[in-house]
């Protein structure tokens, strides 16, 4: 293990640790982390095992799974301005939760909303994969994207237009910024099969990623399958992202930013920048999971906005030191 | 054994015909330079040899499993990418995927490192190199697969002199030690001077294949490239230069 994924491991766990002593309880760390190990059935212990210890293990989750599918993407198409939602299966799966909403199921069955988004993310990514074609380039798979995109933003709008309780609207639109309060472990075992099946696909497809640098007739010449590679990634990014939506709804900028940022750190080589960007990504959303309950406890402030107003920045920041560098 | 065979060999890419019924065979210690006007078929001839590109009839490498065929050919393509700023040994060493994680790699990279002259500008980013020193750690990378057999396209485009004549150098050392290479050239200077042998593809068929001397022949260079050149004799080797345009 490399000083940069230590440092990072080191830091996701500290992130943990403070994300679990935090809460509108106002109980101490100590207390608190006492009552989450070897705390017997009363209430501190029930608030730690049920309110935060699954926010805590959904942050973890969700941003490694975000960073893990955005640094393969972008290894993948070569292009460092690819996100984990460039497949269209974030958009498909926000439409399903979008229709679990508005039908009124999300609010009859709780587990409704996350079981319907992974079912649209599913359609999503059979949807994109029959549109790219079984021996399609880059290109095509990023046409597919934004085609399937399109269609599920343009339906979420439809439902929204159409929804006839601003309540009900109201409500989607928050859902969609993004969010980890208020979920329960049930939301983790949900989510942990998906996320964990779909990073495996992306950790073994490294070495490919690694050869793609040089272009895709180098790799294939160099014994990788490209067409096999493809498939893994897709399936594999898809897995993270329709479950990471299921749970916590559209959380921007994590998967772009995240192996940007760590690209300089880990000598910019895909099958480096993979694992870190894992961690990298679980200690961001950590962060602002954290800051979403410092800075305006009271205001029910959305994770989704926050790591956008994180990552806007921080990346204006990197197109400036693009430029500076001379790059086309 | 040939390194390679290719047996009517045809490439054909939306109903249109690219290559017509080719073949060919590469032997250990032969440097062949594949000649021939722009859209002859040179490059897809490279790709399809490989399987990269779908054909009909024979190519011995292309019926080869991805990696079997990769430890038997080492491919470097003309567009000469390096999607990211990985240090030059790391590219260097992405040569060895078909072979990693095996006990010759450090030493292959080593070697290929010191053959094309990087061994200073090793831990440089090579997306920060110039463009001739790009080309020469993806002609490292390639001479990192250790492969017998190494398919170049174009690898002297765009290199100074002093690098595209030490290219053709390292690629005829290779030959003497019994590697097997087709390189794509457009400089007919450097084919006639330090090519074994030379095979000019025209219209996607093979129109002439032999030792330099045979092939560069006045009557022949009118009819594929439309030029009379200068063919001679200097400092113990052939000479060739195009002069003028036969044809409009």
């Amino acid at each position: 293990m490399s000083r940069v994924t230590a440092a990072l491991a080191g830091l996701v766990i500290l992130l943990f640790l403070v994300s679990l002593s935090i809460g509108p309880a106002g109980i101490g760390p100590l207390t608190s982390l006492n009552a989450l190990l070897v705390g017997s059935d009363g209430p501190l212990a029930l608030v730690m095992r049920e309110i935060r210890l699954p926010r805590a293990l959904l942050a973890v989750l969700v941003g490694g799974g975000l960073g893990l599918s955005g640094a393969a993407l972008q290894g993948y198409l070569r292009n460092p301005l690819a996100e984990p939602g460039l497949i269209g299966v974030s958009a498909t799966a926000a439409f399903g939760a979008v229709l679990a909403l508005q039908t009124g199921l999300a609010a009859a069955y709780a587990l409704a909303l996350p079981a319907f988004a992974l079912a649209f993310a599913a359609a999503g990514v059979v949807l994109v994969l029959l549109l790219a074609g079984p021996r399609g380039g880059s290109v095509t798979l990023i046409l597919a994207g934004i085609a399937v995109s399109s269609l599920a933003g343009a339906l979420t709008a439809l439902v929204l237009n159409l929804s006839p309780n601003p309540f009900a609207a109201n409500e989607i639109v928050f859902w969609m910024m993004g969010s980890l309060a208020d979920r329960s472990m049930r939301h983790v075992w949900l989510a942990a099969p998906f996320i964990a099946a779909g990073a495996l696909p992306l950790l073994l497809a490294r070495r490919g990623l690694d050869a793609l640098t040089l272009g895709e007739d180098a790799a294939e010449a160099m014994g990788i399958r490209l067409g096999r590679l493809r498939l893994a990634l897709v399936v594999g990014v898809a897995g993270i992202v329709g479950a990471a939506t299921a749970v916590a709804g559209t959380i921007g900028f994590v998967g772009l930013v995240v192996p940007h940022v760590l690209r300089p750190l880990t000598g910019a080589r895909p099958s480096r920048l993979l694992p870190a960007s894992a961690l990298g990504g679980a200690a961001l959303v950590l962060a602002a999971d954290i800051a979403v309950r410092v800075v305006l406890p009271g205001e029910d402030l959305k994770l989704g906005v926050v790591t956008a107003l994180i990552g806007a920045p921080v990346f204006l920041r990197l197109i400036l030191r693009t430029r500076a560098e001379g790059a086309p | 054994m040939s390194l390679l065979t290719l047996r009517s060999f045809c490439v054909t890419l939306r109903n249109r015909p690219i290559l017509n019924d080719i073949s060919l065979e590469v032997e250990r210690g032969e440097l062949v330079g594949l000649i021939g006007p722009n859209g002859a078929g040179k490059t897809t001839l490279l790709r399809a040899a490989l399987g990269l590109v779908p054909s009909s009839g024979q190519s011995s490498l292309a019926e080869l499993a991805p990696r079997e065929r990769a430890r038997a050919a080492a491919f470097l393509p003309q567009a000469r990418e390096i999607a990211w700023p990985i240090a030059v040994e790391d590219v260097v060493a992405l040569g060895r995927t078909p072979h990693a994680p095996g006990p010759d790699d450090g030493s292959a990279v080593q070697a290929a490192l010191q053959r094309t002259g990087l061994v200073d500008l090793r831990r440089r980013a090579a997306t920060r190199l110039s463009g001739g020193e790009q080309a020469r750690v993806l002609i490292a990378r390639a001479l990192a697969q250790e492969a017998p057999l190494l398919l170049a396209d174009e690898p002297a485009a765009g290199l100074d002199p002093s690098h595209a004549i030490s290219t053709m150098k390292v690629f005829r050392g290779l030959a003497g030690e019994g590697h097997g290479l087709v390189v794509t050239l457009h400089d007919l200077g450097l084919a006639a001077r330090h090519c074994t042998r030379l095979v000019a593809l025209k219209d996607g068929s093979i129109v002439a294949d032999g030792s330099p001397t045979d092939v560069l022949t006045p009557a022949r260079m009118r009819a594929i490239f439309g030029v009379t050149a200068f063919h001679g004799e200097a400092n113990g080797g052939p000479v060739f230069q195009p002069l003028d345009v036969t044809r409009d």
